[in-house]
């Protein structure tokens, strides 16, 4: 049909619109238009634009077989209380099918304090696992595989004690570092703008993360460095378009920080990987992450001039949104949690974390996990979405949308270049501002009924409070200080003491790699807590600024 | 009437402050001053605040789950103080079996996952002393 014959059509559906919402109004806040015809991507080039999976610029996914070849990995987040307890927790995910490990570490391991710390109070264990030392690590993974299980840890300003840990307790599983297959999520930026455990100011805080890059390129080189997160971005209230500008904004940031370290973009690009959110509306999720892959490959081709394949490839992990949880009826969170595997799904993410229906609430039980994983699992298996490769290419919306989410993408890209790239917009407090705006835009259209959230503004029922939620005792705080006591008692102390004060040296020269410092400080179980301690004396604390 | 003044504070070292910057907004939209502390506030860094802005409400939220540890060591310390009159009231992730005790401990009302901003604002008019 040509373009002629399908305006002239359009015309005509649109003259009969007219008639019909006159009598019956079309409910209000929708996208502008109601429908999508080919004259809305008659001018995306197939081939340059789309093209084919495994190519660029990957707009219809990173692997050639995607799905075909082998499902996402399902990697569901976990951690709470004491690495006994959690190791338990992983052995039980792995039995039931979950094919990578996730560690989500308490707010005093993520800030770089040991759990004896006072501001460590009424917080260990509590919103992931406590890990004060080596000895930690070593029970949180007894009798798990390093060599075959491939583990993401969402730790950010301490990644690099962290990951030496890894390192370490592999080391005595008798797993060499280059076999080691996992993620850190190292993405300080987006703790700044969005997600609040940073430590260090941004200067020595990129510089710990090429130091990373740096590293693990020689020595671990299947990891994955960074997962550059815009995750946090949309769960603090930003829209999908911004959620992937600023990301690739921050992105930008970490290759232009290792290349001026002296790093060649290729040798470290096919490391970095990318964390999105899947949020409630599954079209508009579908587009994000089909404009995201193609965002990136352009960045890198055209901005860092990558050359090898892999460095153009945004590869993506991808959590369901917690923010769109609901308190109320939380069953509901059930249905909520399968469309967002879909869209996920369809939009083509790496690997998956889905939601448990109680988060609204408290941690998740075993049993609501197991829903959510089944959920991946249905999904995988029974909905036939993961049959076919991009299976919503050719839509006259989805390609429409898919546009319209790069187009805006580039232009917030373009501004943040110009206020002087992801550091300096951070620092005047831009990302923030445009991100608490649009939350606040969010709330006031729920609360004014624009938006609807079922059981939330519409359809309320009276609930007795839900029962059976999972607690953490305050007493794991209790154990784990006594824990800690006991190690410091063992361990070698002098040999503690020299090793950080050769990390302390290594930091004051800023052309020194700090991994191997910090793998050492860590060998003799010097604690998170000693060795962050040493990189404050050394490198100061961040101070955030809010403008509200 | 003076303006009702409100400190809204991140106790803690919960980084989620989506729900705090929200509140203050809405509160300030309402018509009151606010003052909000940022994260990672200790419980004295909070009650000293609370003193040097002479506020009238003190509007917490926790995601993290110290609620049952922060919430009421605040309250002491704004008790200590003097602070006698100030408003306390808290929000965020917290279970509906935490509530009595929390209430119990000096924390006038709890504002869970859902609330209207709008709820909050006409409870601190119909509280605020």
């Amino acid at each position: 049909m040509s373009n002629e014959k399908i305006q002239a059509g359009l015309d005509k559906y649109n003259a009969s619109v007219e008639k019909a919402t006159a009598k019956f109004p079309e409910r209000p806040n929708l996208p502008e238009q109601r429908l999508y015809t080919p004259l809305d991507i008659k001018d995306t080039d197939y081939a340059d634009e789309i093209g084919f999976p495994g190519m660029y610029p990957y707009t219809r996914g990173v692997q050639p077989t995607m799905y075909r070849g082998r499902f996402w990995t399902m990697r569901m987040y976990a951690g709470f209380s004491t690495a006994a307890e959690s190791n338990k927790r992983y052995r039980y995910l792995i039995e039931s099918g979950a094919t990578g490990l996730s560690c989500a570490f308490d707010l005093p391991t993520q800030i770089g304090y040991d759990s004896d710390d006072p501001i460590s109070e009424g917080e260990v264990g509590k919103v992931g696992v406590a890990i004060d030392s080596l000895a930690d690590m070593e029970v949180l993974f007894d009798q798990i595989d390093l060599g075959k299980v491939s583990t993401s840890m969402t730790i950010n300003a301490p990644a690099s004690v962290l990951l030496s840990m890894y390192i370490a307790v592999a080391e005595k599983q008798g797993v060499p570092a280059d076999q080691l297959k996992g993620t850190i999520q190292n993405d300080i930026l987006k703790e700044y703008a969005a997600r609040g455990t940073y430590i260090f100011p941004p200067r020595p805080s990129m510089r710990l993360i090429t130091n990373i890059f740096e590293y693990c390129s020689k020595n671990v080189p299947k990891w994955n460095t960074i997962s550059i997160s815009g995750y946090h971005i949309r769960e603090a209230g930003s829209t999908a378009s911004q959620e992937i500008a600023f990301t690739i904004a921050d992105g930008i940031a970490y290759c232009e920080a290792a290349i001026k370290a002296g790093l060649h973009i290729d040798d470290f690009a096919g490391r970095l990987s990318f964390f999105w959110n899947a949020h409630n509306n599954v079209l508009e999720e579908v587009a994000k992450f089909r404009a995201s892959r193609r965002v990136w490959a352009k960045v890198m081709k055209e901005r860092f001039h990558a050359e090898k394949p892999k460095s153009m490839m945004l590869r993506v992990h991808t959590q369901t949104a917690g923010s769109m949880l609901t308190a109320q009826q939380p069953n509901n969170n059930i249905i909520r949690v399968a469309l967002q595997t879909a869209a996920a799904v369809m939009g083509g993410t790496q690997s998956l974390h889905t939601n448990s229906r109680d988060e609204a609430l408290a941690l998740p039980t075993e049993e609501s996990v197991m829903i959510a994983l089944r959920t991946q699992q249905i999904v995988a298996y029974e909905s036939g979405l993961a049959d076919v490769i991009d299976p919503l290419a050719g839509s006259y919306y989805v390609e429409a949308l898919t546009n319209k989410i790069e187009k805006e993408a580039w232009e917030y890209i373009k501004k943040i270049d110009e206020i002087g790239g992801a550091v300096a917009a951070i620092e005047k407090g831009y990302i923030q501002k445009e991100i608490q705006d649009s939350a606040y835009k969010w709330q006031m259209d729920v609360e004014s009924g624009a938006k609807t959230i079922v059981g939330v503004n519409k359809f309320q029922i009276e609930e007795e409070p839900p029962k059976g939620l999972l607690k953490v005792d305050a007493s794991v705080g209790v154990a784990q200080c006594k824990r800690l006591a006991e190690m410091k008692a063992k361990r070698d102390n002098d040999a503690v003491k020299s090793a950080l004060a050769d990390l302390k040296k290594a930091c004051q020269d800023e052309n020194e790699n700090l991994m191997p410092h910090i793998l050492n400080a860590v060998r003799t179980y010097a604690t998170l807590g000693e060795i962050c301690g040493v990189m404050r004396e050394v490198f100061g604390e961040y101070e955030a600024h809010v403008n509200l | 009437m003076a303006k009702v003044r409100v400190l809204v504070a991140k106790p803690g070292l919960d980084g989620h402050d989506r729900g705090a910057k929200v509140v203050a907004r809405a509160l300030r939209d309402a018509g009151f001053e606010v003052i909000y502390t940022g994260l990672r506030q200790t419980p004295e860094q909070i009650a000293e605040a609370a003193l040097q802005e002479d506020v009238n409400v003190v509007a917490m939220s926790i995601l993290s789950g110290a609620h049952p540890h922060l919430f009421p060591k605040v309250v002491n310390l704004l008790r200590e103080k003097g602070m006698d009159d100030v408003l306390i009231i808290g929000g965020g992730v917290i279970p509906e079996t935490d509530i009595p005790a929390l209430k119990e401990a000096g924390i006038a009302e709890v504002f869970t996952p859902g609330t209207p901003t709008g709820d909050i604002v006409d409870f601190i008019k119909a509280n605020v002393k």
